[in-house]
């Protein structure tokens, strides 16, 4: 076929579209966004909640980058979180108490810390993974612990207190402006990660999870790729926690738990790995369900999430999930009639 | 001229057994030069070393040239070095479309980029769209690799290697485990391989070998055992002895 076939510079636009809807937003991802303001407006006794599923729901989107789009496992990623909360904490109380700078300076010190710790993470395999990135948290628990002259030790980092947002928006007791700010930050990030999976780069991390040696036979550079993602999703989860710190204006050694490791891994295994909404729907649910049955049971609660968990898992959730977007995907090839799809008639050589 | 590819005194050894016998080969530009050898010969681990996969015990690598002997993996495919593998190698979970547009935008320079939707650049979507149309992939393009007829799976393992524009590209059994009524068009799509690119197939079938390859190497225990254009290697008794006879026991 030469240059100026028409049937040629037809596949290619259809191809072109194909591609690019990968990058479109569709119906479903509006609404949740649309709800997730509405619900700024008309759940108002329940922002203190929302502002902490706000920041989950961004811990698990920077988990899900290196869990579910690049294959690298982690027990300790609140060692990161932990991070961003006390420079976000510590920079509110000894330099400046504005929370867009102290969002930063979480950000690039917990970047730093994914940057340093990477080589570590990805020396090994699965199993070293899960180790040296539990180790790594571990070890920072203990030197925040230590360290109290600088971050209160068990006590927690007291005394800090913030400035208006731009100056203007006064944090509230009833976290409003918490949640509102959560929010902002939760969706721009997340619009970010979102170009990002679908990017060349972001294709990459999944072809390096699916088949590393295949990625390297197309020239990707394994090593720098992951060293890349795993810094990007250290500064959103200092991001997470610096959010964590500004809004509740306290940090304590909570924030490089175990358990924190642990329960954003758990709401990534509610909502789904590898999809972004994953853990925010996840974040939603697991948060809920806590609090439900922390009402209900307040010293048995965990016994209930722990079954929850082995139901899911044993369960499927994936072939559940699996099974609705199946339905979603065909009612709207129906309702579209196809119409944008790749010719699925062969196209054949002239 | 400078071949495409050669080895100097190529050596590979696992503890004591020597995979790789001091290997010296080349691949002439725009060869169509076939690696043959009974099983367990060493072919595997000769790829595995002229891609970077294992590092050598001794010897060189050259490609156009210029030593490639430590040269990351990647690099290598960056400097025009492709291959296929035995067993696909594909990313089961996406398009062939995405794979592709993978192996374009990296070649591009463009896998670095993580703000835009892959294939934004006009430029990728036209390769893309050549190489699918190539190996006539285009009706394919948006089904999950997984659920491809083995055919076009075999297919869209040359032709992510072949997105890389390769100047050197290593087939290795591209064939292998093609049902019958599939096997043609793949025939037909590696007998139209440009000829700008020098290829190098590492087969078991004969029957390809003879009417794909202008030279044939033989393999045998690590080291070269003979080469020579197919009429001589194919009359060569001693080939037959080794090669044919080791096939006919099994």
């Amino acid at each position: 076929m030469g240059k100026g076939d028409p049937m040629a510079s037809h596949t290619v636009d259809t191809i072109a579209a194909a591609l690019h809807r990968k990058g479109r937003w569709n119906v479903g991802e509006i609404l949740f966004w649309v709800a997730a303001v509405a619900s700024l407006f008309l759940l108002p006794e329940r922002h203190l909640i929302l502002n902490e599923i706000a920041i989950i729901g961004l811990f698990a989107v920077s988990l899900d980058l290196i869990l579910g789009y690049a294959g690298i496992v982690s027990l300790g990623h609140a060692a990161f979180f932990g991070m961003g909360a006390y420079v976000a904490g510590l920079i509110a109380k000894h330099v400046v108490g504005d929370p867009l700078v102290g969002l930063l300076a979480a950000a690039a010190a917990a970047a730093l810390l994914g940057f340093l710790t990477s080589f570590l993470v990805l020396r090994g395999a699965d199993l070293t993974r899960l180790m040296v990135t539990l180790g790594i948290a571990l070890v920072l628990g203990e030197i925040a612990n230590q360290a109290s002259w600088l971050t209160g030790g068990a006590d927690g980092l007291q005394g800090v207190s913030m400035t208006p947002i731009l100056g203007l928006f006064e944090f509230d007791i009833f976290g409003t402006t918490a949640y509102a700010y959560s929010l902002a930050v939760l969706f721009i990030l997340f619009v970010m990660a979102r170009r990002l999976v679908v990017s060349p780069f972001g294709l990459s991390l999944r072809a390096i999870r699916d088949n590393g040696l295949r990625a390297r036979a197309i020239g990707v550079p394994v090593h720098r790729r992951l060293i890349a993602i795993y810094t990007v999703a250290a500064a959103y989860a200092g991001i997470a926690g610096a959010l964590l710190a500004q809004t509740t204006q306290f940090v304590s050694l909570d924030v490089l738990a175990f358990h924190r490791s642990a329960d954003v891994l758990l709401v990534l295994v509610i909502g789904g790995v590898g999809y972004l909404y994953g853990g925010l729907v996840g974040a939603v649910v697991f948060k809920i369900l806590q609090d439900i049955l922390s009402g209900l049971t307040p010293q048995y609660w965990q016994f209930w999430i722990g079954l929850v968990l082995v139901i899911l898992v044993l369960a499927g959730r994936e072939r559940l999930t699996d099974r609705v977007r199946g339905l979603w995907v065909r009612s709207a090839i129906r309702r579209r009639g196809g119409a944008d799809a790749v010719p699925t008639a062969p196209v054949r050589e002239a | 001229m400078t071949p495409a590819l050669e080895t100097m005194r190529l050596q590979k050894r696992f503890g004591g057994l020597t995979a790789t016998d001091d290997v010296s080969f080349r691949l002439e530009k725009g060869a169509r030069h076939a690696l043959i050898g009974p099983n367990g010969a060493g072919k595997t681990t000769f790829i595995n070393l002229l891609t970077g996969v294992l590092p050598p015990t001794a010897g060189r690598i050259l490609l156009e040239g210029v030593d490639v002997t430590r040269l990351r993996p990647e690099l290598r495919v960056r400097r025009g070095l492709a291959r296929t593998f035995q067993i696909n190698q594909l990313f089961p979970a996406v398009t062939p479309l995405e794979t592709l547009g993978l192996a374009v935008s990296e070649r591009m320079g463009g896998g670095r980029d993580w703000w835009r939707v892959v294939g934004s650049r006009r430029e990728i979507v036209d390769e893309i769209v050549e190489v699918a149309r190539r190996f006539r992939l285009l009706d394919v393009l948006d089904e999950r690799t997984a659920n491809l007829a083995y055919g076009k799976q075999r297919l869209l393992e040359i032709a992510v290697a072949f997105a890389c524009r390769p100047r050197v590209l290593l087939l290795d059994e591209p064939a292998a485990g093609v049902p019958e009524a599939e096997r043609h068009e793949l025939l037909d799509t590696v007998a139209a391989l440009p000829r700008d690119v020098s290829v190098l197939l590492i087969e078991h079938d004969m029957d390809l070998v003879f009417s794909f390859a202008d030279r044939i190497s033989v393999l045998v225990n690590g080291a070269l055992f003979t080469e020579g254009t197919v009429q001589e290697v194919s009359s060569d008794p001693r080939v037959r002895a080794v090669y044919l006879g080791e096939s006919v026991n099994g």
